[in-house]
């Protein structure tokens, strides 16, 4: 099993993440950058604190399992599964490469250590509740996660499954929402508002937190506050900036889905080394 | 005999594809533990209530919600678990066609999705509710096995099958019931087609209820002289390609037969391997790219010309080709 990192490492282990997914998506001349940048705390703790997993052993039974929901974030999970230790480090540089085990959203049976394949949203919350009540079945104690975008709640399917994990009672499983309030075409206020959000999730039947979602400390205590919670999901939202990092990434809607350039890259490493 | 004797005079007895499902699945529950029912609010229509009574904790209702419903199933694959999804082939095969593509048939998730209420027998319901374009939008998903039964001994046959193969498969039933062409005996391997009457002069391939039309339409024909090969298509993908193009090269003539579009179903997929194997004159008998409507299933089936004298005139037309 994947032995817990001490909480004060956590900011520098997320400083070599972000490198390494700015690095990555240079290299690969297209992919999500805003979006992997906003999710790096959450992945961090997730994988890093909270979770029990072995990355010498992906197929593990009593694994926790992470679904990756908002699947154009794939550079920050992969980041995180090979710092792990999932895979070589060095694959990291063939994102979205013809034959890489890095596809360009996450697909299952490429990548060690990636649990479901997504990519489409809205997908994976119905997913992460069927893997939440298979489990139940076998009485197994381990605990589902999901990741979700802000502007994916825009998907009928979300609302779908918020519906069935409160009737089916599905209390091992906790839903993270990265509210970085961008999305393609612009803030998700303008393009379709999906506020309140917290009264909406409440009124589902979930139990539902906000946090800074950028304080590692603040995203485990949300994490250890849901595993308590019974009888009901729970959801964290967690507030973070698009771009997360780099100033001239931050909250700026037009690096969602473009990868920065070489010039870019040169500029974000030096205010993350500097 | 696999298949029931020709000209037999017993009366011909009628099983409904659903009902057999039902019953089958609910006796597979003792024996794979493995297995979960999840259903759309039409529980007592697809017959799943029976599997919900012996293993209440195994069976969800997921509400009126099919898009959640395959994100789910999906889900209870991942963690070993042999998911059984049921609802109106509309439902099942078209409303969340997008989440079968992502969230099982990419991945090769082990998820077996069974409709029931297939085809323009549907009936009075009409237009919304027949589905006549499944067999398509499955066919086309890779890794998607699409099984269409001919009859609830087949349906029971198949059940056996899919439960015990790894990988996603699409099950089309229906809401009527189906005339029996099967004995006990029969064998059912999934991509294997069957050769249900000899023939020499013209190969009729059917799948589902059309292929009793089809036998009924090959006992006419004998009456005019013209040996019909009767063949029944039952796996439409992966399909039986070395039965149908040597039945091709035998009778030099195909009309396929299905309660479907002519689009994307049977006829097409036996098409494709023809024109490329083993071009034939070919006839197809189904809805011929036409929405449905309401009316009894007899009248359904005269209007949209689905009954065994329309595939004699197919196979009088394809004759002239040859």
């Amino acid at each position: 099993m994947f032995s817990k990192t001490p909480l004060e490492e956590l900011p520098a282990i997320a400083r070599q993440i972000r490198i390494d997914i700015l690095t990555m998506l240079t290299h690969a001349g297209s992919g999500h950058t805003g979006g992997s940048l906003s999710a790096v705390e959450i992945l961090t703790v997730l994988y890093f604190v909270k979770m029990r997993h072995d990355p010498s052993n992906p197929q593990w039974p009593e694994r926790d399992r992470f679904v990756l929901s908002k699947g154009h974030a794939a550079p920050a999970l992969y980041t995180v599964l090979a710092r792990c230790g999932y895979f070589n480090h060095e694959a990291l540089m063939t994102l979205r490469k013809m034959g890489s085990i890095l596809q360009g959203h996450p697909d299952m049976n490429a990548t060690p250590g990636v649990e479901i394949s997504t990519g489409s949203l809205g997908q994976g919350l119905s997913i992460a509740n069927g893997m939440a009540l298979g489990l139940k079945l076998d009485k197994s104690s381990s605990r589902v996660y999901v990741l979700l975008g802000d502007g994916e709640v825009q998907e009928g399917q979300v609302w779908e499954a918020a519906m069935s994990a409160a009737h089916y009672k599905i209390d091992n499983l906790c839903a993270l929402l990265d509210f970085n309030g961008l999305q393609i075409d612009g803030p998700v206020r303008k393009i379709m508002n999906i506020e309140p959000l917290p009264d909406k999730w409440s009124a589902f039947g979930w139990d539902v937190c906000q946090v800074n979602g950028h304080d590692p400390g603040a995203i485990l205590d949300a994490l250890h506050r849901a595993e308590k919670v019974k009888g009901k999901p729970s959801l964290i939202i967690c507030e973070t900036l698009k771009g997360k990092g780099i100033s001239f990434f931050e909250n700026k809607v037009e690096y969602h889905g473009v990868s920065p350039t070489d010039k870019e890259l040169e500029e974000a490493l030096k205010e993350l080394c500097g | 005999m696999r298949v029931k004797a020709e000209g037999n005079k017993e009366a011909v007895k009628f099983l409904g594809t659903r009902n057999v499902y039902g019953e089958v699945l609910a006796a597979l529950g003792d024996t794979y533990p493995q297995i979960v029912v999840l259903n759309a609010d039409l529980s007592g229509s697809t017959q799943t209530e029976l599997f919900h009574k012996k293993f209440p904790h195994r069976f969800f209702n997921m509400g009126i919600a099919e898009q959640d419903m395959i994100g789910t199933a999906a889900g209870f694959a991942t963690v070993g678990k042999i998911p059984f999804v049921s609802t109106f082939a509309i439902f099942a095969a078209g409303k969340p066609w997008e989440q079968i593509r992502q969230s099982i048939t990419n991945p090769g998730l082990n998820v077996k999705i069974v409709s029931t209420h297939g085809g323009i027998t549907v009936g009075e319901d009409g237009a919304s509710h027949q589905c006549l374009e499944d067999i398509g939008l499955m066919r086309i998903l890779p890794h998607m096995v699409v099984i269409v039964p001919a009859d609830g001994i087949e349906t029971r046959k198949v059940m056996s099958a899919i439960v015990k193969y790894q990988g996603p498969v699409y099950v089309r039933l229906s809401r009527v019931k189906f005339p029996v062409i099967f004995d006990e005996g029969y064998e059912f391997k999934i991509s294997k087609g069957t050769v249900v009457r000899a023939g020499t002069d013209v190969t009729i391939v059917a799948t589902g209820l059309m292929v009793s039309h089809s036998l009924m339409a090959a006992e006419l024909l004998e009456e005019e002289g013209i040996a019909a090969q009767v063949i029944n298509i039952s796996t439409i993908k992966p399909i039986d390609q070395e039965l149908i193009i040597n039945a091709s090269r035998t009778t030099g003539a195909v009309v396929t037969a299905e309660e479907h579009s002519i689009i994307g179903g049977l006829g097409s997929a036996v098409a494709e391997v023809l024109s490329e194997h083993s071009p034939t004159p070919m006839r197809r008998i189904g809805i011929k790219d036409q929405s449905g409507t309401s009316g009894s299933t007899a009248e359904l089936l005269e209007r949209y010309q689905l009954n065994p004298q329309h595939i004699i005139t197919a196979v009088r037309e394809v004759l002239q080709q040859k």
